[in-house]
């Protein structure tokens, strides 16, 4: 029996490796300097690149991390430092339905707040779609982190007359802080790889988007659509964004991982 | 009640081969807890800030409710989420009540919506790739955990997590290019053999609920994985230790002992992999499986949709969407509160 576990094993290594492998050499062949450094060129003319892509993708981060980040670290401080109770409970279990929510309703539901009212389609709705996706994540970790810090250091400022909220402020924290800043990290690597959700709020875009009301290309969505036209050319650069993509979310989780000594992902 | 042996030696007589049934075992000597006298709760109520600066203690007070309102914040998110959905689907659900949902005609020229079909293409390719996904990952796990020395099982699962982080669209690529042309050439010579069973019958074009759920079991995998063999790592090594001095082998161990023990946190992780789940496949099945699953339908018709009616149908999907993660989470807890409880009984 142990054999069919071990063959169960080797073939799922197996075809993952391979699908990688096939990816990371597609991709190669396709990256070159260009793809960073231009624009995409119209059907038919040969090279450009998505320059505009990723510099959308960066925009969309930062937006989304100016929704996520705060939401998600001081609820998660609120749940691991004052509440067990219902609203405790409330909050876990929305917040665990929003995790589970397809992110595409995600994405319906900010095109009915933000972009019918606005009149178009901006980086704006996109990055606050990816911010109430990351929500989920950051609130977790950060609960789950505080939680791991010992009592006996809350206890010593309370013993010392740190009133609760230096105690927080200045131990808590601070003892806390780097798996915290892991786990924000990781949430953000997973949202860098949405595309649903970008689909009816960022839209794309074939060339630089001004501002932040603007709709924007972002690398997930031109993977998208260029793999489903029929352009040998588009499919090529799909295969360069999908690795530039790949290292982009796996580089964040290499790094993120080695900085907490390759703690469980099975707990965030 | 006769149940009770004469002893417990000739109980053990009687039946030399059972192997002790897991349990929370105790340490046979309890370990001398230190005495704590005031709680954290009863130190910051006792607090000198308390009592002695109001100016403090405000700080306190608004720290509090500054945490509170972000924590209520989300779930304020929800809720308007929920809100949202379901005051824009408000036409859809006049126009076909309850019938929407085991309506099996989707017309948008003739403005008849009915999302069986969608919720049908949905659960097929769910059960598809939980009947490929769940007995390999199990496999696997049961490999890393129990048999593979532990520093090799860390290696090769510190690579397994970081596959769950790969980004589904990039899935979805090299599925487009390389599992489609497989199921393709793999198909046809099927079709050609048995098309006239219902279960194979119509041309193999590979893209359709059988290449996305073979695609979705690929993205999941990694995650099945990776907690389950979290979940048996949890089994006491002493739980092993007992089975084997017994003289049971390794894989009566691992079947009898480690399963069971693992069971109960495995049913409670399970239902965090049907969420993973929920959320992952918009992307795949839309590439794959166009017109099949609700996720996928959203995807593709949102952007033009062709009347008022189209759009709130649309949306009530997305409803619908809401009201199954409501629930599968809802079950989930209710699940592990249950299982707790029936481990402290046992305990």
């Amino acid at each position: 029996m142990f054999a069919a576990t071990v063959a169960a094993t080797a073939s799922v290594l197996g075809v993952l490796l391979f699908l990688l492998g096939y990816l990371v050499w597609q991709g190669a062949a396709a990256l070159s300097l260009e793809f960073f450094t231009h624009l995409p060129t119209p059907v038919g003319e040969p090279g450009g690149g998505m320059a505009n892509a990723l510099v959308g993708s960066g925009k969309l981060l930062l937006v989304a991390a100016a929704v996520g980040v705060p939401v998600g670290f001081l609820g998660g401080v609120y749940l691991a430092e004052y509440e067990g109770g219902p609203v405790g409970f409330a909050v876990r279990y929305a917040a665990d339905v929003l995790n589970g929510i397809p992110s595409i309703v995600i994405g319906i539901t900010v095109y009915g707040l933000l972009v019918v009212p606005f009149g178009h389609f901006s980086t704006l709705a996109g990055g606050v779609a990816l911010g109430l996706l990351m929500i989920p994540v950051a609130l977790r970790t950060t609960e789950e982190f505080l939680r791991l810090v010992p009592d006996s250091l809350r206890d010593a400022s309370l013993a010392l007359g740190a009133p609760q909220w230096v105690t927080i402020v200045r131990v808590v924290i601070p003892a806390g802080m780097r798996g915290i800043l892991t786990g924000l990290l990781l949430s953000l690597a997973r949202v860098a790889g949405e595309t649903a959700p970008l689909l009816f709020t960022a839209l794309s875009n074939r060339f630089w988007s001004p501002g932040w009301l603007q709709p924007t290309a972002s690398l997930p969505v031109m993977i998208f659509t260029y793999a489903i036209a029929p352009y040998e050319d588009w499919h090529r650069q799909a295969w360069a964004a999908a690795l530039v993509l790949l290292v982009l979310v796996l580089g964040a989780n290499v790094i993120a991982r080695l900085a907490l000594g390759r703690r469980s992902a099975a707990q965030t | 009640m006769s149940r009770t042996p004469a002893s417990p030696i000739a109980h053990v007589g009687a039946r030399p081969v059972v192997l002790p049934r897991p349990s929370r075992a105790t340490p046979a000597v309890p370990r001398p807890q230190p005495p704590r006298p005031v709680t954290r709760e009863a130190a910051v109520q006792r607090a000198p800030s308390r009592r002695l600066a109001p100016r403090w203690r405000m700080a306190d007070t608004a720290f509090r409710l500054t945490a509170l309102a972000f924590a209520l914040s989300v779930l304020a998110i929800t809720g308007t989420i929920a809100v949202e959905l379901f005051v824009r689907s408000a036409p859809a659900r006049r126009a076909f009540g309850w019938s929407f949902l085991w309506t099996g005609v989707w017309d948008p020229v003739f403005s008849k919506f009915g999302a069986l079909p969608f919720i049908y293409g949905t659960l097929a390719t769910t059960a598809i790739a939980l009947a490929i996904a769940t007995p390999l990952g199990l496999g696997a796990a049961i490999c890393l955990a129990e048999l593979m020395p532990r520093r090799l099982g860390d290696g090769l699962t510190f690579l397994l997590e970081l596959l769950v982080a790969v980004p589904s669209v990039v899935y979805g690529l090299v599925g487009v290019f390389v599992l489609v042309p497989l199921v393709r050439s793999v198909g046809a010579p099927i079709e050609r053999l048995l098309g006239g069973l219902p279960l194979f019958a119509g041309p193999v074009y590979g893209i359709g609920l059988l290449t996305a759920g073979v695609l979705l079991a690929v993205m999941i995998v990694p995650f099945i994985i990776a907690v389950g063999r979290e979940v048996l790592l949890a089994v006491p090594q002493a739980q092993r230790d007992g089975a084997l001095a017994l003289g049971a082998t390794r894989w009566e161990t691992v079947r009898q002992v480690v399963l069971p023990y693992a069971l109960a946190r495995a049913l409670g992780e399970t239902m965090a992999v049907t969420m993973v789940i929920g959320n992952r496949p918009d992307i795949v099945a839309s590439l794959f499986a166009p017109a099949h699953t609700m996720a996928a339908v959203l995807a593709n018709e949102f952007a033009e949709a062709a009347s008022d009616v189209h759009l709130a149908a649309l949306v009530e999907i997305g409803l619908v969407l809401f009201g199954i993660t409501l629930v599968v989470n809802g079950v989930a807890r209710l699940l592990i509160l249950g299982m707790r409880g029936a481990e402290r009984a046992r305990a």
